[in-house]
């Protein structure tokens, strides 16, 4: 006989627990950027004072504006690339260097940021490319990339091949079957492969710091300087806002997995 | 005729694209990585020589390949500084794995036990904060662990400590950060494995008369193996090169080597011995990314 419930009550502590832990400091976090006292740890009532300090922080707006220029642009060309790599993995036969692909598309996702923002700047000093806003699009690209790919390849894997093929059966050519059949049916895991590109790129600190160059510092570049320096309320309100952002693209990316998920399994990143 | 044949061309053209960005962005600038661990420091710009000049002809190219030594890497293995780096990051990614597992289990394993329609709810508040920024979460804990911060506001009001604790630059915060950045990265390919298990063979056991700790040791967690390697190797392979976590976290007297390497570089401006630290940190890696790759590959490649 199957029991009622498999649940124990064991799973659901561990459950509530493991919940609370993720989401508890980011929580306070938020609360804490409505503070009206200036000492981090004393509650002095409700206010937005962070956040109009903030606004007058020209350094803070323009590291802002600095970093969503970065991943609008890297998240692009990054869905762009890892699209086409996704397709050329599930859909293509053996080629030549098959493995050095996939293993160049898989390795980014766990190497250690030191090293991969390390090796791409002594390859823009070997080129002797201007540091700045190109350098860090690009370093940005590079790792954002092998996410998309494995987000869209795993949607592909899993996507019906006899509507293709019926596609085919009815005189369309491959890239014509491609592009009426299978590109819509994995649009959404392409829009969810995009927003994951988007909010790695607006969260990196290391690769960034590296490739960058004088006057052009990103948000987690200029947030990083100021928390050595200690907490401060402003700090708080930033980050409030930034994760006010997130959540934004979180939604839009549940929603189009959403869509994908009703129509076979959901992508989710990783 | 079947569409995989079809698509087979086109799909060759598409690898173009990413395969020239990805030799370029990502396997050449090894090269220079190599390169550079093998020269000397300068006080010059770029900092290091020999500098090779294509356009100097073959002579001076010659001569600097002449220039090129193994010194950087000598210095790693004799200097105790490094050597303590090294091994302290693979003690702590150890020993941070260990505890990620330990934590990630009990709530993967809840977390397939939920009715079908909760279970995709409890994923998604998995996920999100993975995609909440890093860094972000690494502040909200500087906030919590501070000197006059919550925890030892709640510490002292509960009469359980005297005076506050210093939290704040200790292995014990620089955990708590690892295990908090990390736990989503052991969770999901965790549940992934436990949530595929037929619930038929628990309960067969069960029937047989194993007990519940019997039961899991000998047939839960054997078949959810392949999630815990996955998970394992997804913390592990990061975390022995985490530079911002320690940094902002542990104590300063004893570094990890991906802050050595970001010290050597930033602030020593010593690029050749940064570059040998990679070059070192790349090669104690290359096993566990090669595992990685291969579980990546079977899982994305022959189906889930």
């Amino acid at each position: 006989m199957r029991k009622v419930s498999r649940l124990s009550r064991f799973n659901i502590a561990s459950l509530a627990l493991g919940l609370a832990f993720l989401y508890l400091p980011i929580l306070i976090l938020v609360l804490y950027s409505f503070n009206a006292s200036r000492l981090v740890t004393v509650w002095g009532g409700w206010s937005l004072r962070w956040y109009r300090e903030l606004f007058n922080d020209r350094a803070m707006i323009e590291a802002v504006w600095m970093s969503l220029r970065v991943a609008v642009s890297s998240a692009t060309i990054a869905t762009l690339l890892g699209t086409l790599a996704a397709v050329a993995l599930s859909r293509g036969e053996r080629f030549r260097g098959r493995t050095l692909f996939s293993g160049m598309l898989y390795a980014p996702l766990v190497m250690p940021e030191v090293i991969t923002g390390l090796s791409l700047l002594l390859l823009f000093v070997a080129l002797n490319a201007e540091r700045g806003f190109w350098t860090v699009t690009i370093a940005h690209t590079t790792l954002t990339m092998c996410f998309v790919a494995v987000v869209v390849q795993s949607r592909l894997g899993s996507l019906d091949r006899s509507l293709e093929e019926a596609a085919m059966d009815l005189g369309c050519d491959p890239v014509r079957a491609f592009v009426a059949v299978t590109l819509p049916l994995i649009a959404p895991a392409i829009v969810a492969g995009w927003m994951l590109a988007f909010t790695l790129s607006l969260d990196d600190l290391v690769i960034a710091s590296f490739t960058t160059g004088p006057g052009s510092a990103t948000l987690p570049i200029r947030i990083y300087s100021e928390v050595r320096l200690g907490v401060k309320p402003e700090i708080n309100a930033i980050c409030t806002l930034v994760i006010a952002l997130i959540a934004v693209v979180i939604v839009i990316a549940s929603l189009a997995s959403k869509l994908s998920s009703s129509q076979g399994e959901s992508a989710a990143p990783l | 005729m079947s569409s995989r044949r079809i698509f087979a061309r086109p799909a060759r053209f598409a690898a173009i694209a990413p395969y020239v960005w990805m030799g370029l962005f990502f396997l050449v600038p090894f090269a220079f990585v190599l390169k550079i661990s093998l020269s000397q420091t300068a006080i010059a710009q770029p900092p290091y020589e020999p500098v090779f000049d294509l356009a100097a002809g073959w002579d001076a190219l010659k001569a600097a390949f002449a220039a090129l030594s193994i010194d950087n890497f000598k210095l790693l293995g004799s200097d105790d500084i490094y050597v303590f780096a090294y091994v302290r990051s693979l003690t702590v990614a150890v020993t941070a794995t260990a505890l990620l597992l330990l934590i990630g289990y009990p709530i993967a394993y809840g977390m397939a036990r939920l009715p079908k329609r909760w279970q995709a709810v409890a994923m998604v508040l998995v996920i999100v904060p993975f995609w909440t920024s890093f860094l972000i979460r690494i502040y909200a804990w500087i906030n919590i662990l501070q000197h006059d911060g919550l925890l030892n506001q709640i510490l002292l009001a509960l009469h359980l400590v005297s005076q506050p604790v210093v939290w704040l630059s200790t292995d014990t915060a620089m955990y708590l950060g690892i295990v908090y950045s990390y736990l989503p990265f052991m969770i999901l390919p965790l549940y992934a494995t436990l949530a595929k298990m037929e619930p038929v063979l628990e309960e067969a056991a069960s029937d047989l008369g194993a007990p519940p700790w019997q039961v899991f040791w000998l047939v839960t967690f054997p078949l959810s193996l392949p999630g815990v390697g996955a998970g394992v190797l997804l913390c592990f392979i990061p975390i022995v090169g985490e530079f911002v976590i320690p940094d902002l976290l542990a104590g300063s007297n004893s570094l990890m080597i991906g802050q050595t390497l970001w010290l050597e570089f930033f602030t020593n401006k010593d690029w050749p011995v940064a570059s040998a630290a990679a070059i070192v940190l790349l090669v104690v890696l290359l096993v566990p990314l090669l595992l990685y790759e291969r579980l990546q590959k079977r899982q994305l490649e022959q189906g889930r």
